[in-house]
């Protein structure tokens, strides 16, 4: 399989064409949780991203050792010892982003994308394309993630990153923050919204 | 009408494939057909029968059934804000001017957005353009506070239409009622200016008409007051704009603070009287949703403890206020989103009146909850219509069983 597909496609086609968000639906319930701001989705993207590398990399140097029938326990076994660091990591450097995303590092272990990945690429292929595999989906996830929380923060709260980004004048003049975008239902419309431009543009993902 | 016709028949041929206006093709089409019926006859190879009433009739004859509330809202608009001002005279045509200037450009706002958003979705998709929007465009105005800023109102438009009606496919394929989804959108994402003790009263001057009331000036509609009290121990005398009292005659005759046209109950009931005498809307439905009402408000009236001050409430008030009666008429019997058998139309209707008072009474967020109440069995019809018909089925199939066998 690693030698059907170009390195390349492996590490661009989770971008858009073979989006693990927008094209096979998965992730989605983090999507929802944490975009309701910028800079946790950016967190949280960077995570996925590192664990979803590190776990390809671990299952597919070990994968010709791993008896069939107990597949999905080693798979746990390793992703939650990744999802551990990285939850110690963002508990001592970022403790504030940390408390934001709460259960959701946490919920890593969870993440369907997570599972697919591992079960579709890195127990069938070699350590250097798995790796690209994993950064590849992880970006093509914070993507979608950056996207969601872009409008989300902008549109529900005036501001990006924590910065004041709608002026002061529109306020004065009757412009209020929607504050339907801060809840999760909003989340699922942006990504709805994200799924139809993207759709338009591609007509081969399109279904009949 | 005969030099109308003239006009249309001379235009036609640019709006054609191929014409100079052809990408209006579809605008044409939908005034055309508004106008006059439409020219083109199913062909000649079956026979069709063609009912008179088209889906244009149908929802000509919602809107004429709305207009009672309608022009009710525009006196009621300015007579709450002429007792606002503290008057003793209340000058009818100034009312109605002033209610007339105040709700014309949330009408216009809501028209052209929705209506603009219809035109171009059936433009691009090459479909003639949907009447749907008669009905919601005249809606949206009626069951939002009379001081939602316009603005607002637009965004709220545009969501509905594309999210709840657009992307569904149109028409006649939307799962939830597009008017609702438009108010549940400025309920959750403007709530300052959706509920609360300012926005129910015009406040302002109509388009310059009408006297600015002080800053200050605040008053709740009667759920939103009932809500709020922190008397303890029987049902709160709600008062009006003047601070006088407010009676179960007032909530009928429609004359206290609310969203624009559903404060009058007798007008409401006008209007349900034309859609069931020309057969527009489902008697069981509405029926169902005052007994379920009804008897939900017994029950919370049975029970009625401190800690849910609406609970005092006499059964039969809870019909009165708020958006209940609108509700049940007007939302909740859109054939489109309801229930589809005869069985299903009860169970719905009821579930709603039920759901309805469950909501205002037990839940201090929300002062009312019709509107919930009937976007949530929106989303039940189908489920409520495909277990009827399997019961249906069902039974059917154990009647001929228990015939074969006898005949066997």
């Amino acid at each position: 399989m690693a030698e059907k597909t170009s390195n390349k496609s492996v590490f661009f086609n989770p971008f858009s064409k073979d989006n693990p968000v927008v094209v096979q639906i998965l992730g989605i319930c983090s999507v929802l949780a944490v975009t309701a701001k910028l800079e946790p989705a950016i967190v949280m993207g960077l995570s996925v991203i590192a664990v979803l590398a590190f776990s390809n990399v671990i299952i597919s140097i070990l994968r010709n050792t791993i008896p069939t029938n107990i597949r999905i326990i080693v798979q746990l076994v390793v992703v939650a010892g990744l999802v551990v660091i990285v939850s110690q990591l963002l508990e001592a450097y970022a403790y504030d982003v940390s408390k934001q995303l709460s259960v959701f590092i946490g919920l890593i272990i969870t993440n369907c994308i997570l599972m697919g990945r591992l079960e579709a690429f890195a127990m069938g292929n070699r350590p250097w394309p798995s790796f690209l595999d994993g950064v590849g989906n992880g970006i093509g996830y914070t993507i979608i993630l950056v996207i969601v929380g872009f409008f989300r923060e902008l549109l529900g709260s005036g501001t990006l990153l924590g910065f004041q980004v709608v002026p002061q004048a529109f306020y004065d003049a009757g412009y209020v923050n929607n504050g339907l975008m801060i809840l999760p239902p909003m989340a699922l419309i942006v990504v709805a919204c994200i799924i139809w431009v993207q759709r338009s543009l591609n007509k081969d993902l399109q279904e009949k | 009408m005969k030099s109308l016709k003239n006009f249309f028949d001379k235009a036609r041929p640019s709006f054609e494939p191929g014409g100079k206006l052809s990408a209006l093709g579809s605008v044409f089409d939908g005034f055309e057909t508004f106008l006059f019926t439409p020219r083109t006859t199913s062909g000649p190879s079956s026979v069709h029968v063609h009912d008179a009433i088209d889906s244009k009739r149908t929802m000509i004859i919602v809107v004429l059934a709305l207009m009672p509330c309608f022009f009710f809202g525009m006196y009621n608009t300015g007579y709450q804000h002429w007792l606002a001002l503290g008057a003793t005279q209340f000058p009818f045509w100034q009312l109605m001017l002033y209610g007339f200037l105040a709700v014309i450009p949330r009408v216009v706002v809501s028209y052209f957005v929705g209506l603009g958003i219809e035109f171009a979705f059936a433009q691009w998709r090459k479909e003639e353009i949907q009447e749907g929007f008669l009905v919601t465009g005249i809606l949206i105005p009626m069951i939002c506070p009379i001081e939602t800023p316009l603005w607002m109102l637009a965004v709220a438009t545009a969501f509905a239409v594309v999210f709840a009606k657009e992307v569904f496919g149109g028409t006649g394929y939307n799962i939830v009622n597009v008017a609702l989804v438009a108010r549940a959108f400025l309920f959750f994402a403007y709530p300052a200016q959706m509920s609360g003790d300012k926005v129910f009263v015009a406040s302002g001057t109509a388009l310059g008409y009408g006297t600015a009331l002080p800053d200050g000036f605040t008053c709740a509609t009667p759920l939103g007051q009932i809500a709020t009290t922190t008397s303890t121990d029987s049902l709160v005398t709600v008062t009006g704009v003047d601070g006088q009292a407010l009676t179960a005659w007032d909530a009928f005759v429609g004359l206290i603070p609310g969203s624009f046209g559903e404060t009058s109950v007798l007008c409401i009931l006008i209007g349900a009287l034309i859609l069931l005498l020309s057969g527009m809307a489902s008697w069981r439905i509405m029926l169902g949703v005052f007994l379920g009402g009804l008897g939900m408000g017994l029950i919370t009236n049975l029970t009625a403890t401190p800690t849910y001050p609406a609970s005092f409430m006499p059964a039969w008030e809870q019909l009165l206020y708020g958006g209940f009666a609108f509700a049940a008429v007007f939302m909740a019997t859109d054939p489109v989103t309801a229930a589809r058998t005869n069985t299903g139309k009860w169970i719905y209707g009821i579930l709603i009146g039920v759901i309805a008072v469950l909501i205002r009474v037990y839940n201090n967020g929300y002062p009312e909850g019709a509107m919930l109440a009937v976007l949530l069995m929106n989303v039940m019809s189908s489920l409520i219509d495909w277990c009827v018909v399997q019961a249906n089925i069902r039974r059917r199939m154990r009647r001929l069983i228990v015939k074969t066998n006898a005949n066997e």
